[in-house]
């Protein structure tokens, strides 16, 4: 229905757009969540807000089904529904055959839901919220030992027990979670972006988890995530989008759309990949979506230019491309997901206008202000040996790293390595318990208010004041950083334009979708022109196309001459970065560009395995220095 | 039934393992409660004792010194002898002493004349202190006046007003001892800050760390969550009423003149009334901040000033008096002053517990209306 909208000329018809599952799928008679034309309105004093717009859904029973969708698209509002703790606006809504508006308590009995903030009670051990949640679902004795135990070795909780669960960190926190909600067996599990904020090493635990329990129990799950590559794991998909489905069935078949349009590009000499992918994106009726991928760009071409292929690119005599050097790929199911949301936004003007606009026809070796291959920038960001010892756990054991001017700087670890710690030390947020930190030319923590004006800080929460509006919140903290009335309103309307956020000035910030509150901190962040910006997690819990436009941004910011330091669970946005460095435990197990960490990584193909290598290897080789030491 | 129970169990095991192990609610629970009844019980008295009075003699005869000899030895007063007007009224400026009671060079003469006076000047920066000394100055001299007159056989003779002479007593607080009615206020407002206060912060903190979320898609009832809420804190307040009892009999020998089982169940009836509706709060505004400051203001505050803890009610103004007659506390308070110091009057103790029957059911109503298991 919705893709009836009107489509450019030459625009595939999408095979099983929008309810046409029956082509895939026979119609599922035992499907366990059946929606008919169901609404959901919110309404708040002054404004009304549709989160979903008549949704027909057959979620089929006894398979995986992925809810996937940019913010704001509806999911979390429609697993809300399925578990009976929203009613539905109108249409219908059955849950294992019962109304979900008038046989809540039936459904509840027979399902497990883990929302996206699961709320474990702090103060109670990891057993003691586990008890709590089989007690609650009525699990026997007798099968509660045998599940305990088996939950426990799967989460890798066993050692923990007695922990308070607020003492754990976040990925075992995740894992607690899902244990809790696992203590029975359910007729339906599901699951609410279960893996958001988590390192790439507890993911592939969660999943681990998740996926032994439905083979074991042939579990009818539903699960709602950003991450692409999970909802391939998925045998059902759904797209969502403003409160509609764009498309679903099988990830083979979604990824099909996207046959034919996806390859990769060779970085010619003294290029940065990230340069290439901004040029590459800065063509949106050739290309759709651009990624670094080591020494290659992976992009994806439009539906309009499948004929023609890569030479599309190849016809102006700037082009870094040649023809004969892009080599086809196979599709992925985020191209495909992509491709959906580019036609859904299509004549709405959604299109990323990255910053700097005026540098969009700019070639790369124009728009790249950063001095030639071979001259070295300032060094801006200088540790040595630094620690940071928390009573006798190290957090930081010494580190030694720089930056230079116009880097992007990626920090990565699993949860707990000791990044935030390394994070809050640069910013001056916390004292080094020894060795040298030089940000700026100066150590921030004894440095005078005026050299922290010369760093910006965004924080992993969105820090900002929810019921100020955004221009309120612009006007304060361009206040705070000391900034005269009238450059302060030039300013605000650069940043506004910059990150997209005009039209949404007097909206309350508190209620802006994920995407728009991290723009928004990012540019107050960015008001003061900082000189390096720190962003702690910048896209955690937000979909692939506001990350796109996100890096996009970062790319434009690093041309101009910003130094960049970036946290990331992402590990694929660790190739957008100049260099990189791995922790974990607090020692620095990797250090130098996107390329060299893969090749320490086993010459993995992606940054992801690269990561789980280094770490876990690491790891094991610790674990056998203390075995050692323990027979010594 | 059964499966009913164990839920409500597991709930309420967590809720008392939430409690050992946050100190704030044990701080407001108990520590609170012993840090109130000692701060009003020996900080706030409204008797005046010791008062500093500066005792002027124009001239100093027998009969002035017998007449103000009655402000010697007195727990009341610490008079304080000095030759001259002048230097008392410095006295009274540096404010070391708060009245000055002063006779004139022709007391005695006067005194047999039948019209003799005596000056008393006040320091009326506390007013009710100074009425008091007023009071009690007045009373201190009188007798001895009464009896010099007596014993002068100039009877009739004094100012006049015949020989009637007012014979107070005071019922049920004989020594007019105010921590014996400042105690069992003080036990309303305890019982108040722990069933209102302590509820109206724990609910909202469910709502607000999203535990609630995970506990609705369960077979738990909104019963079983609001029972399991009730128990505990009903527990704890139980305790801290244990705490205030026993100060008020061994450390400030409050009398407990009506029927001990009465004080408990007119008590815990409070307490279910104060529980409902800190519940009620916290499941209607679903914010810490906001129901721990509307618990204050609609709980807390009226439970210290318009419940007739301080000030009676029949002395207020007509609105503040219609507003402390709704509040619970204020029946509650009614009880427990009449159950401690008067004993077992029945028909206030019908009246007012049928009171708290009424307002029980109430605010659990609106705590049950407004906790469902929905999200919107």
């Amino acid at each position: 229905m919705e893709t009836d909208a009107p489509r450019p000329p030459g625009t595939p018809v999408l095979p099983q757009a929008t309810g046409a599952c029956s082509g895939i799928f026979p119609e599922p008679e035992d499907a366990v969540v059946r929606a008919r034309a169901l609404c959901r309105v919110f309404q708040s004093k002054k404004q009304t807000v549709t989160a979903l717009h008549a949704l027909d859904v057959d979620i089929p029973a006894g398979r995986m089904t992925a809810l996937v969708g940019p913010d704001g698209a509806g999911k979390t509002t429609f697993l809300r529904m399925a578990c009976g703790l929203l009613a539905p606006s109108a249409g219908s809504l059955f849950v294992l055959g019962l109304d979900a508006s008038h046989a809540a308590q039936q459904i509840q009995n027979r399902i497990s839901y883990m929302p996206q903030r699961f709320g474990l009670y702090e103060d109670l051990s990891v057993m003691e919220n586990m008890t709590l949640y089989a007690d609650l679902h009525g699990v026997p004795q007798a099968v509660r030992k045998k599940r305990f135990s088996r939950l426990l070795d799967m989460t890798d909780l066993a050692a923990f027990t007695a922990r308070p669960a607020g003492r754990l960190s976040g990925g075992m926190k995740q894992k607690l979670a899902l244990a809790c909600t696992l203590v029975r067996s359910p007729d339906l599990l599901l699951l609410d972006e279960p893996s958001v904020g988590v390192d790439p090493l507890s993911r592939r635990e969660l999943w681990a988890i998740i996926t032994g329990m439905v083979e074991e129990e042939h579990l009818s799950v539903v699960i709602s995530t950003a991450y692409m590559d999970e909802a391939e794991r998925c045998s059902h998909v759904i797209v969502l989008h403003e409160g509609r489905i764009l498309a679903q069935g099988s990830p083979e078949s979604l990824r099909s759309l996207t046959d034919g349009l996806c390859y990769t590009a060779p970085l010619s000499e003294g290029m940065k990949a990230r340069t290439l992918q901004a040029w590459l994106l800065d063509r949106p009726a050739a290309v759709m979506d651009a990624v670094p991928e080591g020494s290659v760009v992976r992009f994806v071409l439009t539906p309009e230019c499948r004929e023609k292929g890569p030479a599309a690119l190849c016809s102006s005599g700037d082009s870094p491309l040649r023809k004969d050097s892009c080599r086809p790929v196979a599709p992925r199911l985020e191209d495909s997901f992509m491709l959906l949301l580019r036609h859904e936004s299509a004549g709405q003007e959604e299109r990323p206008a990255p910053a700097g606009d005026n540098s969009r026809e700019n070639t790369p070796e124009r728009s790249a202000p950063s001095p030639a291959p071979g001259e070295e920038a300032e060094t801006v960001i200088e540790v040595r040996d630094l620690v940071r010892r928390f009573g006798t756990f190290t957090a930081v054991a010494s580190t030694s790293f720089s930056v230079r001017r116009g880097e992007v700087f990626g920090l990565l670890g699993p949860n707990g390595a000791g990044k935030t710690t390394t994070f809050r030390m640069l910013c001056g947020l916390l004292p080094a318990t020894s060795g040298q930190l030089c940000v700026a030319g100066e150590n921030l923590r004894t440095a005078a208010a005026q050299a922290r004006t010369r760093v910006g800080y965004v924080s992993q929460k969105f820090s900002l004041y929810g019921n100020l509006s955004v221009l309120e919140n612009l006007h304060f903290f361009g206040g705070v950083y000391g900034i005269g009335p009238f450059a302060l309103r030039r300013r605000i309307r650069e940043v506004l334009e910059e990150f997209d956020l005009a039209g949404h000035e007097h909206d309350m910030s508190g209620n802006l979708p994920g995407g728009f509150k991290q723009r928004l901190s990012m540019a107050v962040g960015m008001l003061h022109r900082p000189e390096i910006l720190f962003l702690d997690e910048p896209t955690s819990g937000i979909d692939p196309l506001a990350r796109r436009m996100f890096w996009r941004r970062i790319t434009s910011l690093s041309e101009e001459g910003t130094t960049i330091i970036v946290t990331t669970h992402f590990m694929e946005e660790a190739e957008y970065c100049d260099r990189m460095l791995i922790q974990d435990a607090g020692r620095v197990l990797a250090l130098g560009t996107p390329g060299e960490v893969r090749h320490q990584g086993g010459d993995a193909p992606t940054m992801e395995e690269a990561f789980i290598h280094i770490v876990e290897s690491s790891r094991a080789a610790r674990d056998h220095d203390r075995t050692k030491e323990g027979t010594a | 039934m059964k499966a009913f129970l164990r839920r409500l169990a597991a709930l309420t095991v967590k809720e008392l393992r939430q409690i050992s192990r946050d100190p704030s609610s044990i701080m407001i629970g108990l520590v609170l409660p012993i840090i109130l009844i000692l701060i009003f019980g020996y900080g706030l008295s409204l008797d005046v004792n010791n008062v500093p009075i500066a005792v002027v003699m124009e001239h100093s005869t027998p009969l002035s010194r017998e007449l103000l000899s009655g402000l010697n030895g007195s727990r009341y007063f610490s008079p304080r002898y000095v030759a001259s007007m002048h230097e008392a009224e410095e006295l009274l400026n540096r404010r070391e002493v708060d009245a000055i009671i002063r006779t004139a060079g022709d007391f005695d003469s006067r005194f047999k004349k039948g019209h003799a006076e005596m000056q008393l000047i006040l320091h009326g920066v506390d007013s009710t202190t100074a009425t008091l000394i007023g009071q009690y100055t007045s009373a201190a001299v009188a007798l001895r006046v009464q009896s010099a007159l007596e014993r002068a056989g100039m009877k009739n003779a004094g100012s006049g007003t015949g020989s009637a002479v007012v014979q107070g007593r005071i019922w049920f607080n004989e020594a007019a001892n105010s921590t014996w009615y400042l105690v069992p206020g003080l036990i309303v407002i305890i019982m108040t800050l722990v069933g209102a206060f302590l509820t109206a912060l724990i609910m909202a903190r469910e709502w607000e760390r999203g535990t609630l979320e995970s506990l609705f898609v369960s077979p738990v009832g909104r019963a079983e969550i609001l029972l399991s809420k009730i128990i505990p804190y009903f527990l704890l307040g139980m305790a801290g009423l244990l705490l205030c009892l026993g100060a008020a009999r061994w450390l400030f020998e409050v009398p407990m003149r009506g029927s001990l089982l009465l004080f408990f169940l007119s008590s815990s009836l409070y307490l279910v009334v104060a529980l409902g509706m800190g519940l009620a709060i916290s499941s209607v505004t679903r914010s810490q901040f906001l129901s721990c400051q509307i618990a204050i203001v609609v709980s807390f505050l009226p439970a210290v000033i318009l419940s007739g803890f301080l000030f009676d009610l029949r002395s207020v103004p007509l609105v503040a008096r219609i507003v402390g007659n709704i509040l619970p506390a204020t029946h509650y308070m009614e009880l427990l002053k009449t159950l401690f110091l008067a004993g077992d009057n029945m028909g206030i103790i019908l009246r007012d517990c049928a009171a708290l029957i009424g307002y029980a059911i109430l605010f659990m109503g609106v705590a049950i209306r407004f906790t469902r298991k929905k999200l919107d």
